[in-house]
C-alpha cells in the first residue's frame, strides 16, 4: 500500500473519541427513527410472533455459521462465510426489534422486548426457528448443502414478503433479497463443484444432502401465526414450488440425486414453530447467552 | 449560543445553516471505506430540520452492516464541534440501498485506491417479477478491470472479501489481487 493510500484511513483519526476503542461496539437500535405503527387491521401479537419466527431462524443460522470461524479449508471461505454470517446476523436484529415493536404495539402498558433481551433471556422453548437452522454441520459438504436449501427457502419467503402489509417487515426482505441472492449463488456453486468434483468429494455432498433432507419439509409446514396473518405473512406451502425449482436446477448440474428421506417426526405434532426443538438448540443457546446472562446488567 | 447560532441559521431566506449542516454531513468519510464519503457512497439520504433541530437520515449498504453506529456518532461528533447540538440520526430501509447510488466522484476515488467500482445492479424483483435468477457459475458477463493495470483479464477469486459489500479478484496481466465493490 503506498502513502497516498494509507492516507485515507488516517482521516479516520479526526473523529479519535472513545467510539472507536473497539470498531463496531457501538450498539444503537437498528430501527430507530423508523416508524414503529402496526398498521390497521393487523393483529399485533401474531405479527411480534412471526416476526421471532423469521429472526430467531437467521439468528442461530448465524451462530452456527460463526462456528466454523478458524476451521474453513481456505481465507477466501472464511471471509465469505463470515459476511454471510453478518448479513443474517443483521436481518436477526431488525427482525429481534420489529418484534420487540409489535409486542408492545400489542400490550395494554406499551411494553416490548428489546432485541438483546430477545436474544438473551429467552429459553429454547421460546425459539421459534425452524429446526434445519440449529443442527450441527458434520463437514463442509453438509455447510454448502444446508446453506443451498436455507438460502433458496429463505429467498423465495422474503422476495414474497417484500409485498407485505406491514412496511418495516416488506423493507427488511427488500433488502435482504439483495444479500441472500449472494448466499445462494455461493452455496450453489460450491455444491455443484463437489457433487460434479470427485467421487470422494459427490460422495460426501451426497452423503450431506440425506442427512439434512428429513429437515426440509418442516421450511414449507402451515403454522396458526401465518395464517393469522393474511397480507402480512407468506404461506410457506406456496413456496415449495420455486425452491423445488432452484434445488433440482442445481442438484442436476451437480449430478446429485435428490434424496427420497422420510422428514424428521413432529413431536405431540409439534416442530421448531411451536417451540419443540433438537437437542442441539440447548448447546447453541448456552454458548450464545452465557456472557449476558453472567453479567445481566452490562452495556455494549 | 448554539442555539441562537441554529435559529439564525435557519431562519436565513437561503437556509445557510442547513446548507452547512449538509456540506458537513455529505464530507464525513466512511468507516469502512474512508477514501469515499457518505454523498459519495449514496447511504447519506437526508439533512432536514424538524421541530426546529436537526435531522440526518442515512441508510445501511447491508442488514448487518456494522459501521452503521460509528457513521451516526461520527454525524454527531462532526456536526456537534460545527455548532449544531442537538442532531437526531435516523436509520431508512426503504428503498434498500443500491451500489447504484455511489456517486459518479465516489467511484473515481474507489479505483484511485485500488478497489474496482461497481457495474450496474440487476433490476429489483418489482421491476424484474418471478424468482431471482440463480448463477451457477463464477463467470462474470461483465469482465471487472483491474484498477492498477486495466487489463480486463480478471478472474474473481471469491464473492465476498474484507467487508460485505466487496469481492476478490485477481488480475490475470499484472497478477494483482484487488477488491471489487459488488453490485447490488
Amino acid at each position: 500500500m503506498t502513502d497516498d493510500e494509507f492516507a485515507a484511513y488516517q482521516s479516520l483519526g479526526e473523529d479519535s473519541e472513545d467510539h472507536r476503542w473497539a470498531f463496531g461496539t457501538g450498539f444503537t437500535d437498528p430501527l430507530e427513527g423508523i416508524d414503529a405503527s402496526v398498521p390497521d387491521g393487523v393483529d399485533a401479537a401474531a405479527l411480534a410472533a412471526y416476526c421471532l419466527m423469521l429472526g430467531d431462524d437467521a439468528l442461530i443460522y448465524s451462530h452456527r455459521l460463526q462456528q466454523w470461524m478458524t476451521r474453513l479449508p481456505e481465507l477466501e471461505e472464511e471471509t465469505a462465510l463470515a459476511n454471510i454470517a453478518l448479513d443474517l446476523l443483521g436481518q436477526a436484529r431488525l427482525l429481534l426489534a420489529r418484534a420487540g415493536q409489535a409486542e408492545g404495539a400489542a400490550r395494554l402498558d406499551g411494553h416490548g422486548r428489546a432485541e438483546d433481551e430477545l436474544a438473551f433471556f429467552r429459553d429454547e422453548h421460546e425459539f421459534r426457528n425452524v429446526r434445519l437452522v440449529e443442527r450441527l454441520d458434520a463437514d463442509f459438504a453438509e455447510l454448502t448443502g444446508r446453506l443451498l436449501v436455507f438460502s433458496a427457502w429463505r429467498l423465495a419467503l422474503f422476495g414474497e414478503l417484500a409485498r407485505s402489509r406491514d412496511q418495516v417487515l416488506a423493507a427488511i426482505a427488500a433488502k435482504g433479497v439483495k444479500e441472500l441472492t449472494y448466499h445462494r449463488d455461493y452455496a450453489a456453486q460450491w455444491v455443484v463443484r463437489l457433487g460434479d468434483g470427485t467421487a470422494l468429494s459427490h460422495g460426501k455432498m451426497q452423503a450431506a444432502l440425506v442427512a439434512i433432507w428429513p429437515l426440509v419439509d418442516e421450511l414449507f409446514r402451515a403454522d396458526p401465526v401465518t395464517a393469522a396473518l393474511p397480507g402480512v405473512a407468506v404461506d410457506p406451502a406456496k413456496l415449495r414450488a420455486d425452491v423445488d425449482a432452484v434445488l433440482d436446477t442445481v442438484l442436476a448440474a451437480a449430478t446429485l440425486e435428490r434424496p427420497g428421506a422420510a422428514p424428521t417426526g413432529l413431536v405431540a405434532g409439534q416442530a421448531g414453530r411451536d417451540g419443540v426443538h433438537t437437542e442441539a438448540l440447548g448447546y447453541i443457546l448456552a454458548e450464545l447467552q452465557s456472557v449476558a446472562r453472567a453479567f445481566p446488567d452490562a452495556t455494549w | 449560543m448554539v442555539t441562537a447560532r441554529l435559529r439564525d441559521g435557519f431562519a436565513r431566506p437561503d437556509g445557510g445553516g442547513l446548507q452547512a449542516a449538509r456540506d458537513i454531513a455529505a464530507a464525513v468519510p466512511d468507516p469502512e471505506l474512508p477514501m469515499v464519503t457518505l454523498a459519495d457512497l449514496g447511504i447519506l439520504r437526508g439533512v432536514t430540520v424538524q421541530d426546529g433541530h436537526l435531522v440526518v437520515t442515512i441508510t445501511p449498504t447491508y442488514s448487518g452492516c456494522p459501521a452503521v453506529a460509528e457513521i451516526a456518532h461520527d454525524l454527531r461528533h462532526r456536526l456537534g464541534q460545527a455548532g449544531f447540538a442537538d442532531v437526531t440520526v435516523r436509520t431508512e430501509l426503504a428503498p434498500a440501498w443500491s451500489s447504484d447510488w455511489i456517486t459518479a466522484e465516489g467511484r473515481g476515488k474507489l479505483l484511485a485506491a485500488g478497489i474496482a467500482p461497481p457495474h450496474p445492479a440487476p433490476p429489483g424483483a418489482a421491476a424484474r417479477g418471478g424468482p431471482v435468477p440463480l448463477t451457477l457459475t463464477a463467470t462474470r458477463r461483465e469482465p471487472v478491470s483491474c484498477p492498477r493495470c486495466g487489463s480486463a483479464d480478471t478472474t474473481q477469486t471469491a464473492p465476498f472479501s474484507a467487508t460485505a459489500c466487496k469481492a476478490l479478484f485477481r488480475c490475470e496481466a499484472c497478477r494483482e489481487p484487488f477488491e471489487y465493490v459488488k453490485e447490488i
